[in-house]
């Protein structure tokens, strides 16, 4: 099932709905990249809350995301992960080290509007830690 | 001891006796228990005060239960059955736990009782080993059963009292405080085990949910002492949290707990830490842009 990709001002999200596979996941992290590209997103947001369970591959590509996404110039926060799901992430060691994330879709935009304010009154893209 | 009765004393052929089934000896056993109901009882409890058993409880007190005691034990050697002698004890434990009776005390006075039951049967009967005898055969089965029955219904009363307040602890122990918008308190007091750990973070998780929190500090002064698996699960709580976007502050580690942790080399790199209560709430007022200031600063100066 293809994920929709939304564009909001300057950021995308992407809400997954329902459970996905090794190659639903693969496609969506193309399609987010690309899009980066294409609409010079600042920001990108992925809403998991719909997911009661992840897999490593998941995490992994959720990390990849982060990674390349900041590597295109933007930012990327994880939202709406479930309370069991990050218990059960953090037992089998999935900590999405160096992937910032939020309680749900409002406080992901929040955090993006503060990073990229940041960022340009730092001037220009670069890496922000977020502490 | 004197026992009257001598006349209750049969003395029948043996052919006749062997045949006597259990449930008659029971009888008379039963009769002879009645007959010398007070003096049997005032001997008990001579024994029990001589013995210094129940010692937190009056002499009048130990006389009275001793008296319904008494009255439940025969009444089960008649009916032979101990339903309603399991219910006596269970009432009797209820009372009497809180008062803190111990358990050698209950088995104590129950196998007073039988001794003494027991010395009566000899005196009545030891003119007559044989019957002696087959009265003991029918006497201490059950005897044993009822001290068996009051023993174990003391020690479940017992038990369920104790599963009772450890429930009522639990419950209790795992508090998590919402003290601004935002900012959840989680204090822990006591011995954090494994399963304790558990509940804890899945109460906490869940509150950062329904609270919308962004951090939480977590007060850990009341507890003494973390091993290794407990200090584990407490850095997984705070990357759990980090999953759900709120930020974990840990504060009140004790000398002895930083010690313990430093030296089994748990990783604390990712665990905000602030030395108390008061600072961590300060951080985190920080992190959240709150500013906590004096009223007078906020007036203008006349």
């Amino acid at each position: 099932m293809e994920v929709p990709i939304l564009k909001q001002g300057h950021y995308l999200i992407a809400s997954i709905q329902s459970a996905l596979t090794d190659a639903d996941l693969s496609q969506l992290r193309e399609a987010l990249i690309e899009r980066v590209g294409r609409f010079r997103a600042r920001g990108v947001i992925v809403d998991v809350t719909a997911l009661d369970v992840m897999d490593s591959f998941a995490v992994r590509t959720l990390r990849d995301i982060a990674h390349m996404a900041r590597l295109r110039g933007a930012e990327t926060v994880i939202v709406g992960i479930q309370p069991e799901v990050a218990f059960a992430m953090v037992q089998l060691g999935l900590t999405l080290k160096g992937v910032s994330t939020a309680l749900d879709l409002e406080e992901g935009l929040a955090f993006l509007n503060v990073q990229t304010q940041l960022r340009i009154e730092r001037g220009g893209p670069g890496r922000i830690d977020r502490g | 001891m004197a026992t009257k009765g001598k006349d209750a004393q049969s003395s029948l052929p043996d052919p006749q006796a062997q045949t006597e089934s259990t449930a008659a000896l029971l009888r008379e056993l039963v009769a002879h228990l009645r007959q010398n109901r007070t003096q049997l009882r005032e001997e008990w409890a001579r024994r029990i005060t001589r013995a210094q058993l129940l010692t937190a409880m009056t002499e009048e007190e130990i006389f009275a239960e001793a008296t319904s005691v008494y009255d439940n034990y025969v009444e089960a050697l008649e009916t032979g059955t101990f339903e309603a002698l399991q219910a006596y004890a269970r009432n009797l434990s209820e009372r009497i736990i809180p008062r803190g009776v111990e358990t050698h005390e209950v088995v104590g006075i129950v196998l007073l009782l039988r001794d003494v039951l027991a010395r009566s049967l000899f005196a009545k009967y030891h003119e007559d080993f044989d019957k002696l005898n087959r009265i003991l055969d029918a006497y201490e089965p059950a005897a044993n059963r009822i001290a068996n029955t009051v023993a174990v219904g003391f020690v479940q009363e017992r038990e369920r009292i104790i599963r009772q307040q450890q429930e009522a602890i639990r419950e209790l122990s795992t508090p998590v405080l919402q003290v601004r918008e935002r900012l959840l308190i989680l204090p822990i007091i006591g011995v954090i085990d494994p399963q304790r750990a558990r509940q804890l973070t899945e109460q906490l998780l869940r509150a950062i949910r329904t609270n919308r929190a962004k951090v939480v500090v977590i007060d850990i002064t009341g507890v003494a002492a973390m091993d290794s698996n407990v200090a584990n699960h407490l850095v997984q709580t705070v990357e759990a949290s980090r999953l759900l976007g709120a930020t974990v502050i840990v504060t009140g580690l004790s000398p002895e707990i930083a010690q313990t942790l430093v030296t089994i080399g748990v990783d604390l790199s990712e665990m905000a830490t602030v030395g108390d209560l008061q600072g961590g709430i300060e951080e985190a007022e920080r992190l959240l842009g709150y500013k906590v200031v004096p009223l007078e600063e906020l007036t203008p100066k006349a």
